[in-house]
């Protein structure tokens, strides 16, 4: 079985939900919408406080190019556009909705039916998938009618569906993949038609042995699409490293894009948007969250409106264990740690995690005995160690010049590092750093 | 006996040559230094801190010899003496500036501001501004890493371990301006040095609304305005729910401090008020002589 070469780390998997059925979760009482749930300008609210709503009524337009517009999940009234504290821990402005009753936009197909035939042109798609504010659903959002749309003097060969969900306790792709195989075949077709091309590889870890038996025996009647298990390792599920594992093509340092080797990524539960988005006229108002934790009661997969509040997710669970250290959106490798339990579900957000005191505690940091484990699990090739002392004096030029802007922020540094040194948050401090000196010298020039 | 002597005459000789090739390299390459630029750099505190807006010491010395006039040029370490003395050595006059002292503008101890979370990622300011937005209610106050004691050249920067927040020692400070540009948060300002080092400023950058405030912090300023309308001197501005006393303006009549109801307005460096004692009530004996 393939996986990438360079670097990695096996932490342990504890999918503790994978055999545990989607369940919907109830409507909030309120639903709150940040502005900025993608890569790129926040979108532009247009809606305004009184204004009546519908589940699925647009209430903000996309803010730029690279932007997504956003829709309301819920029926009701606009309370207030504030700000709210959300996964990022910082306060961003959000829309406020009070939820009166479920009525949905007639034009919504909310039936289960599975949509076959698909009529529309290309560029008929990519207009059904921006107005429907579809974004990477892996947790880095990047608007997806932006990646499908390649810079010109690329040639796209393979299309590569992300299916790995590496990340330890998440489940919820692993649950799509096994309850909605269909639709996400007709997903993955429409995508191919947008992009022009007729293979599709769809890239599964092998803790996932029921997924990909379905999907083979799913796919053996379909041309073009093929399954191709790899071997279980951590970051896989990072856009490079899945496009090394599947193709074994490396992606040149940035601003190279996975296009330039010919290669277009995009994650399971993307695709299932883009087949609700097309065929369904659906936009993106739910996601699916994994709610997990060692000691919590009841570990579960939830299909849940965008801008629920977590606490509402975390009482199906059964209640926050009472010895939970810390709450993190996301899994425990790249997630966000959440200041309370108000922040609501945004299309980023794969995970609630609940961890108990005495794993969430970070130990004492001790100095770098230069023993290059960091080096070894950087499955990007960097020296995280060096980018992170560079970070701590300041010397952004040093961090340019070893390629900090390649980092993709997975944190297996920091796991191995036996010295327990926060590697991780110093290299976020010089990527933050040196991407606004890399952007202030490109607007000069 | 020969062999010491072919040794000292080989390596005599071989000093010799060498002597005379450095000589005429130096003559032949001297490089004319103005002599203005090495005593200016020895009245130069030399901590080459860059408060001067010139990359160093020497820098800022060869600039006060190239330019015509001391126009913008001051070290802000040095004191208006020697700054008198480099004006004499240039023969330009000095400009005279109002020296000037860093001022922390929060207030927000680990008794007036109560913590939501625990922060231990790496301990820097500016990588918990970037994590989320700290470990308090607060999005705007300090962050309690000290950036700003690790910028401080002058060891004029400590953290009170009490209250967590940073103190500027006003004898070492040298207003070189670090510490304010360290701070992620923009919370230390430099302010004019009055008389006596007195001060009276706003002692909280937080612009939420009064509620919000009020709630992350004891001490948060709310914006009500009350000492915008206290100031007989115009001296005071409310922008974005935060009052911010002019320094340029204000006369230090303290008439602010009394209003403020979140004190958060401090008054530094003033002697106690004196308190107002009741009248000693007058003995039986007074009264009778009276």
């Amino acid at each position: 079985m393939n996986t990438f070469k360079i670097g990695g780390v096996h932490p342990e998997p504890n999918k503790l939900t994978a055999d545990r059925k989607i369940e919907t979760l109830a409507l909030p009482k309120q639903a709150v919408f940040p502005l900025s749930q993608h890569i790129g300008a926040p979108a532009v609210p247009c809606v305004k406080k009184g204004d009546a709503v519908l589940v699925g009524t647009k209430i903000a337009e996309p803010g730029g190019f690279m932007s997504a517009s956003i829709h309301s999940s819920v029926s009701g009234k606009v309370a207030k556009i504030d700000n709210v504290v959300d996964a990022s821990g910082l306060r961003k402005p959000a829309i406020f909705i009070d939820v009166e009753g479920d009525e949905w936009e007639p034009a919504i197909d909310r039936t289960d039916t599975l949509m076959l035939q698909n009529n529309k042109s290309r560029e008929e798609i990519i207009e059904c998938i921006k107005n429907a504010g579809v974004v990477g659903m892996g947790g880095a959002c990047f608007p997806t009618h932006v990646k499908l749309c390649p810079p010109k003097d690329c040639t796209i060969d393979t299309l590569i569906i992300n299916a790995v969900e590496c990340e330890p306790f998440l489940t919820a792709d692993h649950r799509l993949m096994l309850e909605h195989p269909d639709e996400i075949i007709v997903g993955i077709k429409i995508i191919l038609k947008v992009l022009g091309i007729d293979r599709a590889v769809i890239g599964i870890e092998a803790n996932k042995p029921d997924a990909i038996a379905l999907f083979q025996s799913k796919t053996t009647m379909v041309s073009g699409i093929e399954i191709m298990p790899l071997r279980m390792k951590y970051p896989q599920g990072g856009e490079k490293q899945l496009i090394e594992a599947v193709t074994g093509r490396q992606v040149p340092p940035p601003p190279a894009l996975p296009a330039n080797v010919g290669c277009v990524v995009q994650n399971i539960g993307t695709v299932f948007a883009v087949y609700e988005a097309v065929m369904k006229n659906k936009p993106l108002i739910e996601r699916i969250v994994t709610v997990t934790g060692k000691e919590v009661k009841n570990p579960c997969n939830l299909k849940v409106r965008m801008g629920t509040p977590v606490s509402q997710l975390i009482e199906y669970a059964g209640g926050m264990p009472e010895n939970t250290g810390k709450l993190i959106s996301g899994g425990p490798m790249m997630g966000r740690p959440l200041l309370d339990d108000t922040a609501p579900v945004v299309k980023g957000t794969s995970g609630i995690l609940m961890i108990p005191e005495e794993q969430a505690a970070r130990l004492e940091e001790r100095n770098c005995i230069r023993c290059a484990k960091c080096v070894q699990a950087c499955p990007m090739g960097l020296e995280p160690y060096l980018l992170a002392t560079a970070s701590a004096a300041q010397d952004w030029e040093c961090a340019e010049e070893n390629w900090i802007m390649s980092c993709i922020e997975c944190g297996c540094c920091q796991s191995t590092c036996p010295s327990r040194r926060p590697l991780l948050d110093w290299v976020r401090l010089a990527k933050n750093r040196v991407g606004g000196i890399i952007r202030a010298r490109n607007a000069k020039n | 006996m020969s062999f010491i002597l072919t040794a000292v005459l080989v390596l005599g000789l071989t000093a010799l040559v060498l002597g005379l090739v450095l000589y005429a390299v130096s003559v032949k390459f001297k490089v004319q230094e103005d002599p203005r630029v090495g005593q200016i750099t020895e009245l130069l505190p030399g901590a080459n801190c860059g408060g001067c807006g010139f990359p160093g010491c020497a820098a800022f010395a060869e600039a006060c010899v190239k330019q015509d006039s001391m126009d913008g040029l001051r070290c802000s370490v040095c004191t208006s003496e020697v700054m008198q003395q480099i004006a004499a050595i240039t023969g330009h006059a000095v400009q005279v500036g109002v020296e000037k002292v860093a001022v922390v503008r929060c207030s927000g101890s680990c008794a007036n501001r109560p913590s939501t979370g625990v922060y231990d990622g790496a301990p820097s300011c500016a990588a918990a501004a970037l994590m989320n937005g700290g470990a308090t209610g607060c999005f705007y106050g300090c962050l309690g890493c000290g950036d700003c004691v690790s910028a401080c050249m002058f060891d004029a920067i400590k953290m009170d371990p009490q209250t967590g927040l940073p103190v500027v020692d006003q004898e070492k400070c040298t207003s070189c301006g670090k510490c304010v540009k360290a701070c992620p948060r923009n919370i230390i300002e430099l302010r004019n040095r009055n008389k006596m080092d007195r001060r009276v400023y706003v002692s909280c950058v937080n612009k939420d609304k009064g509620p919000v405030a009020k709630k992350a912090c004891a001490v948060a300023c709310i914006g009500c305005g009350k000492c915008v309308k206290a100031c007989a001197f115009e001296a005071i501005t409310l922008q974005d729910n935060l009052a911010y006393i002019d320094f340029e303006k204000c006369r230090l009549c303290r008439k602010c401090v009394d209003e403020c109801p979140q004190q958060s307005i401090l008054a530094v460096n003033f002697p106690p008020k004196k308190v107002v004692a009741p009248a000693p009530e007058k003995t039986v004996e007074q009264q009778k002589a009276e």
